[in-house]
């Protein structure tokens, strides 16, 4: 007997401060102006996705002592970026990245409260740590925390913001007129918490928000990061959109959840994927290749090999050969901001399975990079980027995506337009939102 | 009112008129008025009708009040009181939460400097100017309360709170906390500076998107934090969202004079308004800003009727509901929306730029300000009849400065 078909999730990533957002396209729109946030939001929601996200990094990268500049650059603060969408949008989850390692627990939680308050129960929380003294160069307390312990400050800061959101219980605020009662409780909102990280005491400022907390979405991958998320997490960016490997990620994640009394419909695996769409399927490869040029210039191509080498390969031939000098295994110091440089545990070896294929392939370093770098996930007439998702989301490789699209503002319209059809005409995606909140659209219940 | 009187734009120092929102109205009861909406406070449609309404009388700006702990009857610590409005949401997402429902109005909320990070609000202000198309503006408050500082667990603070430490103690902490303030707001404006206007080229030949050489390190080094820059937001359309801060005694004058574009004073008369604005121009002068902008407002709650026994029948009814007489730091106005203006008109005399009114309770006498307070000034030619400007600033009449670390 065959189970029911799944009901997809969808999520729309606003392009980001990477070379997977083509800014040289001639309808290549504002980062920054608020209208493109605008156009976007509205695209995923009449798509009925479940939720728009927005990332984030705090501070502007660098490779080689400079300020990357073949990237979009530039970005809004997330917070307010979102309250201000909560206007312009009705259902659509809003989400962000928030980092627990420059923040206090105290201030994000009452964003995040308030946030979900003027949204009414549409906030989402992507909880990301991050170690680097490059970054804390920003903020107060500089690059203080060590790398080994940035996952249990994380742990800690979100149960620390817990703790406050659910300082409120809800049934505070009577506000009867005649009575003059406007609280029921002359203490609301008091906690007291005490961690390694944190010593705080007092009352928390802002009353229970509509979903409690704000959904929590991880995007580790390190067994820590698994296992951060199957503690803690409501879902899950994982970077496993093929079937053999998402279904191994897939498999592994739901599995670590029973440790902590929890469902494997209580944490949303969620790949972080890319689509070209065009009318038809040759059209689409066309299409495919064309964006990945735009994407991987010559130059950016250089780039990504000193991420890896990390040396300076300024003089190197993009159409030539890879370089035959080994990678520098030391601590990463050609490129700083960029969380993706950790991706590469052994750069040696990395750099020895790419001078092998380009070797087999008779390909120049641009050429390589392309084939290494940022995949593109669907690719396709309509119909077979639908049933690309649909297959791959049935087969338990996810639960859904987080599409990227390719251009802003206006990245996700053929999507919407020609795709979530045919998604819904096959009765696995929502026709209308059945629900109010963001957790109401992931299917997740109010409180573990 | 006949609409083809010539209109008469009042002379070069047109009136500025704000109103500031907090809760149902800045009376303790003013929940339990009939038309108070008290379990709304947290909604955003709450917000974005009295802003709306602030927008129909052609306000300049209404500033939204926050804190970094329950409000109080107290300055120093919770009070316990179950009889008022307790709780707020942050007012810089209310604030962005109904831009987008406006068009002309400024806002500006309060942002804590004390225990949070200059680079977080200075792009969180930035972004509520790209959202607003500059519109934006944030009043920096200081924080001295010891159960705040326990919330953040970073410092501690004498208990209850700083005002409550006498003599030169007392005053050299309040120097410290304000000391923090203004190297908080230098690193606000730098880093909103630290995008020159065209740093974004998209320049396809290249392939670069920014010329890197119009980013611009910062460098901050101060006592109590050290901030590297460029910010990650652009520089935001008014280039230096409005700044503003309230300040009730020496220590904060000078933090007005040396980094604010807009000082809320309260003054009890006229007499006091002209020592404040003296006090405030000596300290801008020795901050080496005596030819910039400085505009000073004098806060004023109002309780405003038809006529003044209503409005002080009202108020006294308030009173009673409350257990005792309103007490507010900035002078209390009851009477009538013409009396208001008469008083508008002899206080901005003394140097004035204007005026940030607390309406008393909400949305009566917000509704009075809109709609009885601003045509009566109409008729009196003394204040705008559509909106002058597109920004912020341009109401303000302040202009749009070029980045600092722009090559002249």
């Amino acid at each position: 007997m065959s189970r029911p078909a799944k009901q997809i999730h969808l999520a729309a990533h606003f392009p980001g401060v990477n070379n997977t957002t083509v800014w040289s396209d001639p309808e290549a729109g504002s980062h920054i102006d608020f209208s493109s946030f605008v156009h976007f939001a509205r695209t995923a929601e009449r798509a009925r996705f479940d939720f728009l996200f927005l990332a984030e990094g705090l501070r502007l990268r660098e490779q080689n002592g400079q300020i990357y500049d073949l990237d979009v650059v530039g970005r809004p603060d997330t917070f307010t970026v979102l309250a201000a969408i909560a206007a312009v949008t009705e259902r659509l989850g809003l989400a962000g990245t928030i980092n627990s390692t420059f923040n206090e627990p105290y201030e994000v939680a009452r964003q995040f409260a308030s946030l979900d308050h003027l949204s009414a129960g549409r906030a989402g929380w992507n909880v990301v740590t991050s170690w680097d003294a490059f970054t804390g160069e920003n903020f107060r307390r500089g690059g203080f925390l060590p790398q080994e312990r940035r996952y249990e400050r994380a742990r800690n800061f979100l149960r620390t913001t817990w703790k406050l959101f659910d300082s409120w219980h809800g049934d505070e605020i009577v506000a009867d007129k005649e009575t003059g009662v406007f609280l029921r409780d002359a203490r609301p909102g008091a906690f007291r918490h005490a961690d390694p990280d944190f010593d705080i005491v007092g009352q928390f400022n802002v009353p229970r928000s509509p979903q409690g907390r704000p959904i929590i979405l991880q995007a580790g991958d390190s067994d820590e990061g698994r296992e951060f998320a199957a503690s803690s997490a409501d879902a899950i960016f994982s970077r496993y959109d093929t079937l053999a490997a998402g279904q191994a990620f897939y498999s592994d994640v739901k599995g670590r959840l029973a440790r902590y009394g929890r469902t494997p419909e209580q944490l949303v695996i969620l790949p972080a994927s890319t689509f070209v769409l065009a009318d038809t399927d040759t059209e689409a490869q066309e299409l495919a290749h064309e964006v990945r040029l735009r994407q991987v210039s010559g130059e950016t191509a250089i780039r990504f090999l000193e991420q890896l080498w990390n040396r300076d390969l300024s003089g190197h031939d993009p159409d030539g050969p890879l370089p035959e000098i080994d990678p520098d295994p030391g601590e990463n110091t050609v490129s700083r901001g960029r969380a993706s440089v950790r991706m590469y545990r052994d750069p040696i070896a990395t750099a020895r399975e790419w001078r092998e294929r380009a070797e087999a392939k008779k390909l120049s370093i641009r050429e390589l990079i392309i084939e290494v770098t940022g995949r593109q996930t669907f690719v396709g007439a309509p119909e077979t980027v639908a049933h690309g998702i649909n297959d791959l989301v049935q087969a338990d490789v996810s639960d859904g995506f987080i599409l990227v699209p390719h251009l802003t503002p206006g990245g996700l319209d053929g999507f919407a337009d020609r795709v979530v059809p045919l998604l819904q005409e096959w009765g696995v995606f929502r026709t209308d939102y059945q629900g109010e909140t963001l957790r109401d659209h992931l299917g997740i219940g109010v409180d573990r | 009112m006949p609409a083809d009187r010539p209109r008469r734009v009042p002379s070069s120092h047109p009136l500025h008129l704000a109103v500031a929102l907090d809760g149902a109205g800045w009376h303790p009861a003013a929940w339990r008025e009939p038309r108070a909406r008290p379990t709304e406070l947290f909604t955003a449609r709450y917000w974005s009708e009295l802003v709306a309404e602030a927008e129909r009388g052609l306000l300049d700006f209404v500033t939204i009040d926050d804190s970094l702990g329950l409000q109080s009857s107290r300055h120093t610590e919770p009070d316990g009181r179950t009889d008022q409005v307790r709780g707020r949401l942050d007012a810089v997402l209310v604030a962005a939460r109904v831009a987008p429902l406006s068009r002309h109005v400024g806002l500006i909320p309060t942002a804590v400097v004390t225990h949070t990070e200059p680079f977080h609000i200075s792009k969180a202000i930035a972004t509520l100017d790209h959202v607003s198309t500059g519109r934006a503006g944030v009043q920096v408050r200081v924080s001295g309360r010891a159960d705040e500082a326990a919330h953040f667990g970073r410092r501690t603070l004498p208990r209850p709170g700083v005002e409550e430490v006498t003599g030169p103690a007392g005053q050299g902490l309040l120097a410290d906390l304000f000391e923090e303030a203004a190297d908080y707001v230098e690193v606000v404006r730098r880093l909103w500076d630290s995008w020159e206007d065209d740093a974004e080229i998209r320049d396809i030949a290249t392939g670069r998107f920014v010329d890197r050489e119009k980013l611009h390190y910062i460098d901050f080094e101060g006592r109590r934090f050290s901030v590297k820059g460029p910010s990650i937001t652009p520089r935001p359309p008014q280039g230096q969202p409005v700044v503003g801060a309230l300040a009730h005694q020496s220590v904060p004058y000078r933090l007005v004079g040396r980094v604010a574009d807009i000082g809320f004073v309260t003054p009890r008369d006229p007499e006091q308004a002209r020592t404040i604005v003296a006090e405030i121009r000596a300290a801008q002068a020795a901050a080496g800003r005596a030819e910039q902008t400085v505009h000073v407002f004098a806060d004023l709650a109002v309780f405003l009727d038809d006529s003044a026994a209503t409005a002080r029948a009202r108020r006294a009814r308030l009173d009673e509901r409350a257990g005792g007489e309103f007490a507010s730091d900035a002078e209390v106005f009851v009477g009538t929306p013409g009396d208001l203006a008469d008083l508008l008109g002899e206080w901005r005399a003394a140097g004035l730029a204007g005026f940030r009114l607390r309406p008393g309770t909400l949305p009566h006498d917000l509704e009075q300000i809109t709609r009885v307070l601003v045509p009566e000034l109409h008729r009196r030619q003394a204040f705008r009849r559509g909106y002058e400007a597109d920004t912020l600033r341009g109401l303000l009449g302040l202009p749009r400065p070029v980045s600092r670390y722009a090559a002249g």
